[in-house]
Order: structure tokens, then C-alpha cells, then sequence
């Protein structure tokens, strides 16, 4: 158990040596360093589920004190870990993904000029989202919360001195400070009702039935918390910041803007589940969003040219199915589909990592093609994550996906039509990204020769033709392609393989998660249907793209603006909003504010220059004032004492 | 010895005005020098001249006193206005009003 | 003294001690007074320091008028005879005994407002010596006067009742020659100090 110490100290101690190494670590120590950080962390992790799973079903909850941080009046707040099944599991699949992730950026971040600084980075996150993740209490893990937030903007904002990585890291920390707000409001409102921050004295007694809540609070507090969650996990109306993040290196898309911190606000939700017990219209609001989030980040994804843009919108989108079906009331759906994204949508974006690193930093999918031959590890790896993605059996993304369409097929079926036309819009669009990037004729040759004509000063390779990554990045490559096949095996949904079920189930008892059950012909009839959708529009991708790039029709311009939604907001936001900023910053503030500190700085400086007079340098001069001095004190003897 | 102690009061107050006067009005920084001595002088006046309407042996003393630090003072003065005089031969008090910050 | 020759020469006839007494009040007035105003007045340092020298013999004068008879003598001998002295060598070693230059006043104000305030502070001087708790006070403290020779009286209090503040002037007088040595003395080495031939490099140089 006292392994659980080092799953926080490794990374932190990874971080402690790149941040005071600095450039003296170099290349690529710094990437081994940081990547032994994270694989140590790991193995602790896997050493803390081992043990946790030699304890009974309803013992394997264990705390861990770390120390007490703020001790004021009734408020005691402590460092403690809690090591649960729920915050195991994600402590597992981040530790796992984020090593690899971490590997393969040895290879990715190859001669960059802060590769030091980058690695620093990565294990600090690594840090801050299993504080998240294992804090016993709320307010802990707000402070991972923001450490991951802070270092989400130091990576989207990596390469600085390009003005877009910079303006999007700034996009995606103020669209996350949103979020934050709703998060520290409900901290307040916890305070003010539980007098404390703990799990065990918030949630415990309510997930046990020694306490009930009003309506009206869970209400609030559910609310509050998921506006938190839906700051970090990037869903309506608080995602904009997710497409911009792709500004940042590869590896940060796959790592945190895809498998661990954008889930940050699923294990909110997940971990708040007994608050939201008893408020079915919070349930109502999360289920809600989620599909609305997941289909409208299909269809935008649908008309997207960028290569991870395409991935960051499905990300979006997929993040949108855990929150249905969290939302629906099944909690276990919604963490498995969480832990099987995090296998896919890491191998997609790591794949996608390899395809612009083998064309030199090209995003554009209208300018690939073609790269079947050139890349054939990437090329199947990308393959498997794919098929998982678009849930075609038996795949990962098909259990998980399945298992979230029951549950709202349960609560609504107007949610689970929704679910199933992203369905299928998800397949299309993935499968028209696959075409385009890795079918077709290679549209990047007229580029490659110019390049090759231009020289090989970015490193081009004899005549500029793609070339497969290092084994540094193919190796996690291949490894999230196995998990992204068989790693579904986990949580299968037949009698006695539904481990991930049963090893969650203490942590959703069924006071506060009711089971229900879906009849099995039903079952199979939703699974049917959805793969049904999901193979149409695969189909639909493959037969529309296969023999051309350019299909306008398909791509109107509003799918490639993203229903505009971006612009609306800055017109407004640049517009009045502009305006009342600067009226606010040029006439309060340069006049009023600033006015009334320089007139105090003006009075000091006037009166001063009036007093100097007095300071003549006559001796003479100082004497007489000694003696009016003196004549005053008589004069005030004379007639005060006089009598 | 009838002479009614406020008359000696009164000459020393005037004798301490002339001083103050002359001290500020005169520039030159021996004669300041000269003035603050009329001053003191003024003050042992008015000392021997309490000592024998209270008929006390203190006042006395302190004129005692008054000599031995007056004598003190004029010696350091001097020292002070001769190493001035060699740095630049300054004879008025104005000429050293450089040393204003 | 002058008081106890004029005693010595009326006898003990109170009517005309008391007209003595007024006599040497009135000539000493005159004498301080004139050297007072002869110090400020005059333009010459040399003029200031003579007319020093009246205002301090009036003093003394007084002082036996007061019999204060040990005063008077050291009044005399220290401040006439031997402060007056420093500052008539001061003057003459820096060659300052020329008139004040008649340059006008760098502060205008300056000596119409010392003068108002030379007579304000007489005015107020005098008002309060009209008030009796400013011009009286507890008597002999520190020993009568009565009954024995005023020498040995002061000596007796100095030695005893005022042996620490006396002790303290010796240090003080100490301290003040030392530092007029230092403050005087020139940076480098002095005349003294050199060899015959650093003497005369010194010297041409």
C-alpha cells in the first residue's frame, strides 16, 4: 500500500530534476528521465491495484494521510489519498497512457529547442492528474485540477513564438477559468452545507443512506460541479478552447487533450455521483449536454481539413457519450467508454503525430494520400484505432459505445437516436479522414519535390519521401493498437467478463446508481441498429472519399466553421463586449483610478517642490527658524502659564 | 546689596536678545561665534542672580559648569572654523550653504 | 572686588551700601551693554572681540555685585583672558580682519525678521519674569551661600555634591583638545613628521 506514495513522488521527483537540470539534462536524457518517472509511477499504481484487489469488495476503499494543510477554526483541510476502485482506474489508464505517450515523444520531440522544458511539462501533468484523481477530498483535487489546467496552457502555448500556439493556450485557460468558477462555487456551497470538503464525510454518507440532501442543493451543487466539468472536458457551450488546443506538440493532443485530462470532468461526475442521486434533473442536464455535445462535434468534425482537428472534435464528440451515459445512470458505461477512448483516441493521435512528422509538419488531409506503403506500422496501428472509434465490432469503441446506447435507450430513447446518428457520423467521418490520409493518390509529392528541391534543411529524406517513425514511437504505437482490439476483453458484457463492472461496483452501490436492466432482445436489437448506422456511414466515407479529395458538396462551409459558433462568439466578444472593456479601461481606470494615484503622487511631488524653498543652505536661514521656534514655545508659556 | 534681582533679570534678557539678534544678523562666523558667548554670559547672569535671591550654592556651580564647556566649545568652534577657512577661505557663514543636499 | 572696596570706603552705612550697590548695578549695565551692542554693530572681527571683552569685564562686575566673588575672577581670567585671546588668534592667523563684506543678504527677510525676533523674545523674556513661579523657586537645594567664604563653598559642592558632572567636564575639556588637534590638523604628513629633504620637496612642490 505505501506504494501509493510513490505513484505521486516519482513524477514529482521527475519533475523536481528536468525543472533545476534544465538545458543540462538535454537530449534525450530528459526524455528517458521523465518517461522512467512516469512507467515507475505506473508500476506503483499497478503494485497499489494488486494489493487493493486482495482486500474484500466493500474494504477497498483505503485513505492515506499525507499531511494537514490548512487547519483553520472548524476547517480542516488535509494532503490524504483516497485509493478507491474509481480513482485507481483512472490513476491506471493515465500512469499507462501517459508512459507511453511520454516514450514515444522521445522520438517526436527530436531537436526541438526546449526539449527539456517540454518533458518538465509532461511529468508534471502526469503529477497534477493523479493528485486529481487521488486526492481524498474536493479542494486536493482542485489543486490538481488547476495543476493540470496550468499545464495544459504550458503545452498548448509550447512553441510561443508562434502567435496562434499563444493565442489558443490563453483561449483554452481563460474557456477553462469558466469552468473553474462553477467548480470553486460549488466548493463553497459544499462548505457551506457538509462543513468539510472530504469524500468520506460528503459522499460517503450519502452514498450509505445515513444522509439525505434537498433537492434544491443537490440540484445546485451537481450543476456547479458539472460546469466545472464541462469547462475541462470541453462540452457545450465551454468547448471551443479543445480544437484551438491542437496547437500544441502531437503527443499533448493524444496525452491530455484526449485521454486523461479532458476526462477529468467524466471522474468529476463520476466521483459526485452520490450528489447527483438526488437531483434527476442534474441527471437530466448531463445526459442532455453530453449528446448534444456529441452530435454537434460529429457533424463539425465531418467538415474539417485538419488532420487533429478532425481528432479534437471527435474527441469532443466522444466526450459527449460519457456524459450521456453518466448522465443516464450508468456510471460504469460511461468510465469504461472513458478507458477504451483513452486506448483509441491516444493511438489516433500518435498515429496522426506520425503521419505529420513523415510529411514535415503537414496537417492539411487535402495535401496527404496515399501513405498506405510509405507507413506501414502507422498505417495499421491507425487502422485498429479507427475501427475502434467508429464502434465496429469487435473493437473497443463498439462495447463501450453499446453499453452507453443502453443506458440511454433506458433513460430516453430520443437520447439514444441522438447516440446512434453520432454513431454513424463518427464511422464517416473517421473513415473519410482514413482515406484521405492514408488512400488515394499521394497528393503530398508536388509538395515533397518542392521541398527537395528547396533543400534538405528540414532534415528531408533522400527525395522527401515519407519515411516510417523510430521504434521510440512505433512501439506505443503498436501497443494502444492491441489495447485499442482487445482491451474492450476488460469489461465484456457477458456473465462473469464484466471485471471492470464488478471491480466498480463498490464504488456505485445501488442506492445511489440503480441497476436496471435492458431485456436481452432489446440489447441486441440497439447493438444491431447502431452498427448498422456505424457501418452506413462507413460506408458512406469510404465510397465518397476513396476516389477524390474534393468534394465540396459534402463540405459545406459551415461544418468547416464549425457552425460559425467561433465567430459569433468573438464578434460579440470583440464588439460590445470590446467596447465596454475599453470604456471601462480608459475612462475608470486612466481617469478615475489612475487619476486619483497620480494626483496623490502629484501632491507629494508639488508640495515637496514648494517645501524645498525652505531648505536654502543658509545657516543663518535654519537658525532664525530654531529661534521662531523658540519665541513660539515662550509666547505659549507667556500666556498659557502666565497666571 | 539691594538691588532687586529682577533689574539683573532684566539686563541678562536683554543681553540674551542682542546675542540672538546679532547671531542672526551678522555673517561673519567668528562674530556668530562672539554672540553665541554674549549669550551664554546672559544666562550666567540670570544663574548668579537666582543663586542669591534663593540664596542656593547650585547656581553657582552651574555657572562653574557653564565656563569649563563654554571654553570646550570655543576650542572645537575654532578648530572647526580654521580647517574650513583652509579648505576655502570662506569668512561668511552663506559661503557654506553648498553643503544643502 | 570693586563692591567690597566701595563697602571698605562708606563703612557700614546701609543708606550708602544700598546707593554702592546701584552704582556698580548701573556701571556694569553700561559696560555690558555697550560691549553687546558693539559686538553686532561693528564690521570689523578685531572691533567685536575688544568690545567682547567690556561686556565680559560688566559681567564680572555684576557677578561681585552679586558676591559672587570666585566667578568674577575666573570670568576674568578664562573668558577675557583667555577665550578672547583664541579668537583674537583665530582672526589674525586666517587674515580675516577686514570689514564684512556689505554683500547683500542672500534671504531678504533675514535681518528684519531676526531683528523683530530679537525684540519678541525680549518682550517675552521679560513678561515672564514678571511671573513669580518663572522667577523664583525652592531655596538652597544645594547648600546656602551664608556663613563662610564663597570659595569655599563652591569648592566644597563641586567636590562633593557635583563631583560626577565635574569629573565629566575634565573629560569633556580632554576630548575637546583632542579633537581640535584632529580637526586642525592638516591630511599628510606635517613639517614635523618629514625628513629635510621630503621637507623641501614639500615645499617646492
Amino acid at each position: 500500500m505505501d506504494a501509493a506514495y510513490a505513484i505521486l513522488a516519482l513524477p514529482l521527483l521527475g519533475t523536481a530534476i528536468l525543472l533545476f537540470g534544465g538545458r543540462r539534462t538535454g537530449d534525450p536524457a530528459s526524455g528517458w528521465i521523465a518517461t522512467a518517472m512516469a512507467v515507475g509511477s505506473f508500476v506503483a499504481t499497478v503494485v497499489v491495484w494488486a494489493s487493493l484487489l486482495g482486500h474484500s469488495a466493500a474494504s477497498r476503499t483505503v485513505h492515506k494521510g499525507l499531511f494537514t494543510w490548512i487547519p483553520v477554526g472548524s476547517l480542516h483541510v488535509s494532503f490524504g489519498l483516497q485509493l478507491d476502485p474509481l480513482s485507481l482506474t483512472w490513476a491506471l489508464f493515465s500512469s499507462g497512457v501517459g508512459s507511453l505517450i511520454t516514450l514515444y515523444s522521445i522520438g517526436y520531440m527530436k531537436g526541438d529547442s526546449s526539449y527539456g522544458r517540454f518533458f518538465f511539462y509532461m511529468n508534471l501533468f502526469l503529477f497534477s492528474m493523479l493528485v486529481l484523481v487521488l486526492a481524498d477530498s474536493y479542494l486536493f483535487s482542485f489543486v490538481g485540477w488547476e495543476g493540470v489546467g496550468y499545464c495544459s496552457y504550458g503545452l498548448i502555448g509550447f512553441w510561443f513564438e508562434r502567435n496562434s500556439a499563444a493565442v489558443a493556450a490563453k483561449k483554452a485557460f481563460v474557456t477553462n477559468r469558466i469552468g473553474d468558477f462553477g467548480f470553486m462555487i460549488a466548493l463553497f456551497m459544499m462548505f457551506g452545507h457538509f462543513h468539510s470538503f472530504n469524500y468520506s464525510t460528503v459522499l460517503a454518507p450519502l452514498a450509505s443512506g445515513r444522509l439525505t440532501l434537498a433537492g434544491a442543493t443537490a440540484t445546485g451543487l451537481a450543476l456547479m460541479l458539472f460546469l466545472g466539468a464541462v469547462g475541462k472536458s470541453a462540452q457545450i457551450p465551454l468547448y471551443m478552447w479543445l480544437p484551438d488546443a491542437m496547437e500544441g506538440p502531437t503527443p499533448v493532443s493524444a496525452l491530455i487533450h484526449a485521454a486523461t485530462m479532458v476526462t477529468a470532468g467524466v471522474y468529476l461526475v463520476a466521483r459526485s455521483a452520490p450528489i447527483l442521486h438526488f437531483s434527476p434533473s442534474a441527471q437530466w442536464v448531463v445526459a442532455s449536454i453530453g449528446a448534444a455535445t456529441a452530435l454537434l462535434a460529429a457533424t463539425i468534425a465531418c467538415g474539417q481539413d485538419d488532420i487533429k482537428r478532425v481528432l479534437a472534435y471527435s474527441t469532443i464528440s466522444q466526450l459527449g457519450y460519457m456524459f450521456l451515459g453518466e448522465g443516464s445512470g450508468d456510471y460504469g458505461a460511461g468510465i469504461f467508454h472513458t478507458v477504451m477512448h483513452a486506448f483509441f483516441k491516444a493511438l489516433l493521435f500518435l498515429g496522426a503525430g506520425a503521419v505529420i512528422h513523415a510529411l514535415h509538419d503537414e496537417q492539411d488531409m487535402k495535401k496527404m494520400g496515399g501513405l498506405w506503403k510509405y507507413l506501414p506500422v502507422s498505417s495499421w496501428t491507425f487502422l485498429a484505432g479507427f475501427l475502434a472509434l467508429s464502434a465496429i465490432p469487435p473493437f473497443d469503441g463498439f462495447w463501450s459505445k453499446d453499453a452507453i446506447l443502453a443506458a440511454a435507450w433506458h433513460k430516453s430513447p430520443a437520447l439514444w437516436a441522438v447516440g446512434v446518428v453520432t454513431a454513424a457520423l463518427t464511422a464517416y467521418y473517421m473513415s473519410r479522414q482514413f482515406v484521405l490520409v492514408f488512400g488515394g493518390k499521394a497528393r503530398w509529392v508536388d509538395r515533397a519535390a518542392e521541398h527537395g528541391a528547396a533543400g534538405h534543411e528540414a532534415g528531408g529524406h533522400a527525395g522527401g519521401r515519407p519515411h516510417e517513425a523510430p521504434p521510440v514511437m512505433t512501439v506505443p504505437l503498436v501497443i494502444l493498437a492491441v489495447g485499442s482490439t482487445v482491451g474492450w476483453l476488460m469489461n465484456a458484457p457477458f456473465a462473469g467478463l464484466n471485471f471492470l463492472e464488478r471491480w466498480l461496483a463498490p464504488v456505485f452501490p445501488a442506492r445511489i446508481a440503480p441497476s436496471f436492466a435492458v431485456a436481452t432482445g432489446t440489447k441486441w436489437a440497439i447493438g444491431t441498429v447502431a452498427t448498422a448506422f456505424a457501418i452506413l456511414g462507413l460506408v458512406a466515407g469510404l465510397s465518397a472519399w476513396r476516389r477524390t479529395a474534393e468534394r465540396p458538396a459534402l463540405e459545406p462551409a459551415v461544418l468547416a466553421h464549425a457552425w460559425y459558433i467561433d465567430e459569433t462568439v468573438s464578434a460579440a466578444a470583440s464588439g460590445p463586449l470590446a467596447r465596454l472593456a475599453s470604456g471601462v479601461s480608459f475612462g475608470v481606470d486612466a481617469g478615475l483610478v489612475d487619476g486619483l494615484v497620480n494626483g496623490v503622487g502629484r501632491l507629494a511631488a508639488q508640495s515637496g517642490r514648494q517645501l524645498r524653498r525652505f531648505q536654502t543652505g543658509y545657516v543663518r536661514n535654519y537658525a532664525l527658524g530654531i529661534g521662531i521656534g523658540a519665541a513660539a514655545i515662550l509666547a505659549y508659556l507667556a500666556t498659557r502659564m502666565g497666571g | 546689596m539691594t538691588v532687586p534681582g529682577a533689574w539683573y533679570l532684566v539686563l541678562a534678557a536683554v543681553l540674551f536678545g542682542i546675542g540672538a539678534t546679532g547671531l542672526l544678523v551678522r555673517r561673519n562666523v567668528l562674530v556668530m561665534f562672539m554672540c553665541i558667548e554674549l549669550m551664554l554670559n546672559a544666562v550666567n547672569l540670570t544663574f548668579v542672580t537666582f543663586a542669591r535671591l534663593l540664596d542656593d550654592i547650585g547656581g553657582q556651580a552651574s555657572v562653574f559648569f557653564v565656563l569649563v564647556v563654554a571654553a570646550a566649545e570655543v576650542v572645537v568652534g575654532l578648530a572647526i572654523i580654521v580647517a574650513m577657512f583652509r579648505r576655502r577661505a570662506a569668512a561668511t557663514a552663506d559661503e557654506i550653504h553648498i553643503l544643502k543636499g | 572686588m570693586t563692591a567690597a572696596l566701595l563697602a571698605a570706603a562708606t563703612g557700614s552705612g546701609a543708606h550708602l551700601a544700598h546707593a554702592s550697590a546701584w552704582a556698580v548695578f548701573g556701571v556694569g549695565a553700561a559696560l555690558i551693554l555697550t560691549g553687546a551692542f558693539g559686538v553686532v554693530l561693528l564690521r570689523n572681527p578685531v572691533h567685536s572681540a575688544l568690545m567682547l571683552v567690556i561686556t565680559l569685564i560688566g559681567v564680572a562686575l555684576e557677578f561681585i555685585d552679586e558676591s559672587a566673588d570666585f566667578l568674577a575672577a575666573v570670568q576674568i581670567i578664562v573668558y577675557a583672558g583667555a577665550i578672547v585671546i583664541l579668537f583674537l588668534f583665530v582672526i589674525m592667523f586666517l587674515a580675516v580682519d577686514r570689514r564684512e563684506p556689505a554683500a547683500p543678504e542672500p534671504t531678504r527677510a533675514q535681518r528684519p525678521l531676526a531683528v523683530l525676533l530679537g525684540l519678541v523674545a525680549l518682550a517675552e523674556l521679560l513678561i515672564l519674569s514678571r511671573v513669580q513661579h518663572w522667577s523664583s523657586g525652592a531655596h538652597h537645594v544645594a547648600g546656602s551661600l551664608k556663613g563662610g567664604e564663597d570659595v569655599q563653598k563652591l569648592g566644597e559642592s563641586i567636590f562633593t555634591r557635583y563631583l560626577l558632572p565635574f569629573e565629566m567636564t575634565a573629560a569633556l575639556l580632554v576630548i575637546a583638545v583632542v579633537a581640535a588637534v584632529v580637526l586642525s590638523r592638516r591630511h599628510g604628513r606635517v613639517a614635523a613628521e618629514m625628513s629635510p629633504a621630503e621637507q623641501e620637496e614639500a615645499t617646492l612642490r
